[in-house]
């Protein structure tokens, strides 16, 4: 007898958020949905205490850094379609504006972190404006360029404490502070860019990526969608560049580094494109990892590119989607 | 005068950094971010093959050239085939193999001033009272005859006309008999061995940068979208206008300035003309 068996696939019934409506039953389901959302939510504000020493602390805050730059590669280039490959320009603009209001006017952190976040995610858009029109390759080389250009204009022109970069920013004023400051700001990040991907605009946005066309027939102004969806990650990107200045107490070129286009995306890519979750848990993942490796130098960027190779031809889906799919599905083997 | 003399060399540059990208798109439409990285690797490669196995420059040139050709295919048949047409997963995979490359050299302490290469031919010329060393007008030479046989290899040998097909529809193409796959192999080949040969004619001049890598491919692409991504007479055309460009602006302003003129460049074609100087078929597809 031919006995060839497939494995089957099949979803468990309890949902949220999704096209039928179903009743919660039991403890047990809501338990169900919650347990994934609570586990993150719980284990990302338990991590500071159970780190031994300051060191491994100071490696959670750079590990939400990188997971608010990652959330906002995501966001691009999964929910509005623009690869960008230059989320070190965001990391660089939040950083200088951050330490130009510290330094010159004297704002303490607390005040020049949301104000370079927002001036610093509108110079970014401005900045970035005249390249919305575009998508695809094109979007994403103009972007790449984007850090390089401005650590050069930087250097040339010697402007903003030149090759030195800015020195004597305040630090925050106790650790606990800083952690909680950087990982409530993640959180907070990743649920509102969930709920936002949900809500109509959201639904633009995801038309802009899939038909842009269609958008256009419905009447609605792409590059004006585009430049708000810019202006929302280019608004965490700077968040993370101006925290990271105030840990650093100091702004320099190093921050329109490479590391901070590529570890975000190597994050995405490993911990799965466009589900929100997936860079965090590759942040997660990738940055101990790499401080771990921290006494290689650059073989770690090495390291980060193989990695992102392997994934992306073997494994694109990362690690999110194949969890998502483990804990929704449930498989048995059955006769063809 | 030295104006002309130092912008057409300036322009026979940026066009020897820009004719290895501007092949590889337009035949597969693969965005080749490790294009720098594969220049300054046939660097390295040639240095090692002249310093440490000691062989004759002329036979160290050739064979890093296909060294570097060879490995060019061998990236895009194990890695990039896989992704093909998938833009993303493609800009991707090509820009961290190229990260992968420079800082693994980097890394194994290829920095520093120790490498170069030597000239072919030492000495200079004056032409018009400016000095030029033989070096350059070589550059300018062999960039010229490259130009040449490519536009005699894809027009008149079987291959070339075939990825000339694939350039131009990649469907009717593969109608005709022409393997797609393989061409697309092909295609990285030469257009690593075209690295080479920039990265052979340029280093010379200077020594061996890791950093230049993304240099090069700045340059390269910002000639290619200038020109039109995947048309070779326009990234011919564009890196002339580059070229004078930079001279000009280098000259009357400063040379502070030249690198912004590349971005400036790249930001008022798109805003302007998108699909580039020359590119045709995308007119309506890259921009909305």
């Amino acid at each position: 007898m031919n006995t060839e068996r497939r494995r089957e696939r099949i979803d468990r019934g309890i949902k949220i958020r999704t096209d039928g409506i179903y009743a919660m039953m039991s403890w047990r389901e809501l338990s169900y949905l919650s347990a994934p959302r609570l586990v993150l939510i719980a284990g990302l504000l338990i991590l500071p205490f159970v780190m031994p020493g300051m060191y491994w602390q100071r490696v959670i805050t750079i590990t939400c850094i990188y997971a608010l730059l990652a959330l906002s590669f995501d966001f691009l280039a999964h929910f509005v379609g623009l690869v960008c490959l230059g989320g070190a320009f965001f990391v660089g603009t939040g950083g200088y504006m951050a330490a130009i209001l510290n330094t010159s006017f004297g704002l303490p952190p607390l005040l020049t972190i949301p104000i370079a976040t927002i001036i610093g995610g509108a110079i970014c858009t401005l900045l970035l404006l005249p390249c919305l029109p575009l998508r695809g390759v094109y979007f994403a080389i103009v972007s790449l360029m984007y850090p390089l250009f401005a650590a050069r204009v930087i250097e040339a022109f010697d402007i903003l404490g030149g090759t030195d970069g800015i020195l004597g920013i305040d630090g925050f004023s106790n650790s606990w502070i800083e952690q909680y400051f950087v990982i409530g700001a993640t959180l907070l990040f990743l649920f509102g860019t969930r709920r936002l991907v949900n809500m109509d605009i959201g639904l633009v946005f995801r038309g802009v990526k899939d038909n842009d066309q269609a958008i256009k027939a419905s009447g609605m102004d792409i590059t004006r969608i585009k430049a708000m969806a810019v202006f929302i990650a280019s608004a965490m990107g700077c968040l993370s560049g101006a925290c990271l200045v105030h840990i650093y107490m100091w702004s320099g070129i190093s921050q329109f580094a490479l590391d901070f286009s590529i570890l975000p995306i190597a994050a995405t890519v490993i911990g799965g494109g466009g589900t929100l979750v997936g860079p965090i848990i590759g942040c997660l993942i990738l940055v101990p990892i790499s401080e771990l490796l921290r006494d290689f130098g650059t073989l770690r960027i090495v390291f980060y590119s193989i990695i992102l190779v392997g994934f992306i031809v073997f494994r694109s889906e990362g690690i999110m989607v194949f969890g998502q799919r483990k804990y929704h599905q449930f498989e048995r083997w059955t006769k063809v | 005068m030295d104006i002309l003399i130092y912008g057409t060399i300036n322009s026979v540059t940026l066009a020897l950094y820009a004719l290895g990208f501007a092949m590889v798109y337009g035949v597969s439409r693969l965005p080749n971010f490790a294009h720098g990285s594969l220049y300054i690797l046939s660097g390295f490669v040639t240095w090692g093959f002249l310093n440490s196995l000691g062989l004759n420059y002329l036979l160290s040139i050739i064979l890093a050239m296909v060294a570097t050709g060879v490995i060019g295919a061998l990236i895009y048949q194990f890695v990039l085939i896989r992704v093909r047409g998938m833009e993303i997963s493609e800009i991707i995979a090509t820009y961290a193999i190229g990260l992968a490359i420079l800082e693994g050299l980097r890394w194994a302490g290829f920095k520093g001033m120790t490498y170069t290469l030597p000239p072919f031919i030492e000495g200079s010329v004056t032409i018009a009272d400016i000095p030029v060393d033989y070096q350059r007008l070589l550059v300018v030479g062999i960039g010229g005859a490259m130009v040449v046989c490519l536009w005699l290899f894809t027009r008149y040998t079987r291959v070339g006309l075939a990825l000339k097909g694939m350039a131009q529809d990649e469907r009717a193409a593969m109608m005709l008999g022409i393997d797609s796959d393989l061409m697309a192999v092909v295609a990285m080949g030469f257009g690593s061995m075209l690295a080479a040969l920039a990265a052979i004619l340029l280093l010379p001049l200077g020594n061996i940068v890791v950093e230049s890598g993304y240099n090069v491919l700045i340059l390269a692409i910002s000639v290619c979208i200038v020109g039109g991504l995947g048309s070779w007479i326009g990234a011919i055309l564009a890196a002339f206008l580059i070229g004078f460009a930079q001279i000009l602006t280098a000259v009357y302003i400063g040379s502070h300035y030249q690198m912004v003129v590349a971005l400036l460049a790249i930001i008022v074609t798109l805003i302007i003309k998108p699909s580039g100087l020359f590119g045709k078929q995308k007119e309506l597809e890259e921009r909305v």
